[in-house]
């Protein structure tokens, strides 16, 4: 009886570089608190962000992705020869096909698999789950994780529930084979249900044919899908309900809160960072990424960029564990730990 | 079961807790926004240790309809029957 072959297996994964990108234009409150009635007190107060980068008309969704990834491959010591897998969230390609992946593998000389995956601020977290499988499976020696978003392309500056909050970025990872265990079994899920609590205003189709019920579309008026959310619904699932997908990550890995080198939230608000650092009951001696307070919420991008700051600012952290978790629109989210590069 | 004014001295501490407000300032016909100045990320950190010190469930779309300290121990006391 003939069977089939099956690639040899990989024990373990690592996270071997994190690289990183921002949008190219520093905004501070005051520059968007007039088209919300606001100041930049009430926005400090309520989410703890001081500025967001954003990315002008000269910089594209592509051109972030690309920088964070050569960066990812540069601090790696590889090139695009190396990687098999290239995975890419964004929530802000303006292309429901190809995929932004694709591009991406072409910019570093690589015909490898490459595809996007939509899970919006969970994704870098669902991208580094799947470059796990990959590499542990034998499908992939080196893959490139990206989560990247232009945000501002799809924000309304008059609305006041989540675009003051939001910034654009990318920030890449390279998953690799491993001597020793470097990255957790992800705790991950969704909740459709909740399809409603965060994310685009409309359909495709109801832009198409300018069919909103609740917002009637007068001659001429431009149409264009943007960002929405029930903040204090989002605050309240992202403390209390990712406190325990946090716990469960730490359980699933076989540590205690103790033995954490750093926190790497998803960059929603810093009151969700604050609140679940609070219901985590966690040691002082552990590393709190607020990459928030001047980046804005990026969503997928959000949890690289704060893990390559941290790294940047706290080279001490190298080789420590490092919990990483991702919430949003969805629900989805995902959680793991990982060994710092 | 916990009385109407043991519920309005929990949910004291609790508002105390949170922001800072003196707890006798937490009566029944005090708005939560208007005259307490609690913001809606606040409240559901309140709403959350509620749940927790009363054993009750408040869902999300009824936090919306607790206008007043009155409002929320009427719905506690009533959650907890």
């Amino acid at each position: 009886m003939t069977t089939l072959a099956q690639n040899p297996i990989n024990q373990y994964s690592r996270i071997l570089s994190y690289g990183a990108s921002r949008g190219n234009t520093i905004v501070p409150n005051d520059d968007l608190v007039e088209k919300i009635d606001s100041s930049d007190e009430w926005i400090r107060q309520r989410t703890g962000i001081a500025t967001r980068h954003r990315a002008d008309e000269n910089q594209s969704v592509t051109d972030l992705a690309v920088e964070a990834a050569k960066d990812a491959l540069h601090n790696a010591s590889l090139t695009g020869a190396d990687i098999d897998a290239v995975i890419c969230s964004t929530i802000t390609h303006p292309f429901a096909t190809p995929s932004l992946a694709v591009l991406v593998a072409d910019a570093i000389d690589s015909r490898c698999p490459a595809y996007d995956i939509s899970a919006a601020c969970a994704g870098f977290c669902y991208g580094i789950a799947q470059a796990d499988a990959l590499v542990k499976a034998g499908t992939a020696r080196n893959a490139l994780v990206i989560g990247v978003e232009k945000l501002s392309d799809f924000i309304d500056d008059t609305e006041r529930t989540i675009s003051f909050l939001l910034g654009d970025g990318a920030g890449a990872a390279v998953v690799s084979t491993s001597d020793s265990p470097g990255i957790s079994p992800t705790v991950w899920g969704s909740d459709g249900s909740r399809f409603d609590t965060v994310g685009m205003t409309h359909s495709m189709l109801e832009i198409r044919n300018r069919d909103f019920v609740a917002h009637p579309v007068q001659e001429g008026e431009k149409i264009w899908p943007t960002l929405r959310q029930d903040g204090p619904s989002v605050f309240r699932w992202a403390v209390w309900e990712m406190a325990k997908v946090a716990k469960q990550a730490l359980e699933t890995a076989g540590i205690t809160a103790d033995d954490l080198g750093a926190l790497i939230t998803h960059q929603a608000n810093e009151r969700i960072i604050d609140q679940m650092v609070k219901t985590l009951k966690l040691p002082e001696t552990v590393a709190v990424a607020r990459d928030i307070v001047d980046a804005g919420n990026t969503s997928a991008a959000s949890v690289p960029l704060a893990a390559h700051r941290l790294l940047q600012e706290n080279p001490e952290l190298s080789g420590k564990f490092a919990l990483q978790i991702g919430f949003g629109a969805g629900l989805a989210f995902a959680a793991q730990v990982v060994v710092l590069p | 079961m916990a009385s109407k004014e043991e519920i309005l001295a929990g949910l004291a501490e609790i508002v105390n807790e949170e922001t800072g407000v003196e707890q006798s300032d937490v009566q029944l016909d005090k708005s939560f926004t208007e005259d307490l100045d609690i913001d809606s990320i606040s409240m559901m950190t309140i709403v959350v240790n509620a749940e927790e010190k009363f054993d009750v469930t408040i869902p999300d779309e009824e936090v919306k309809n607790l206008k007043t300290v009155g409002d929320a121990v009427d719905f506690i006391e009533n959650a907890g029957k």
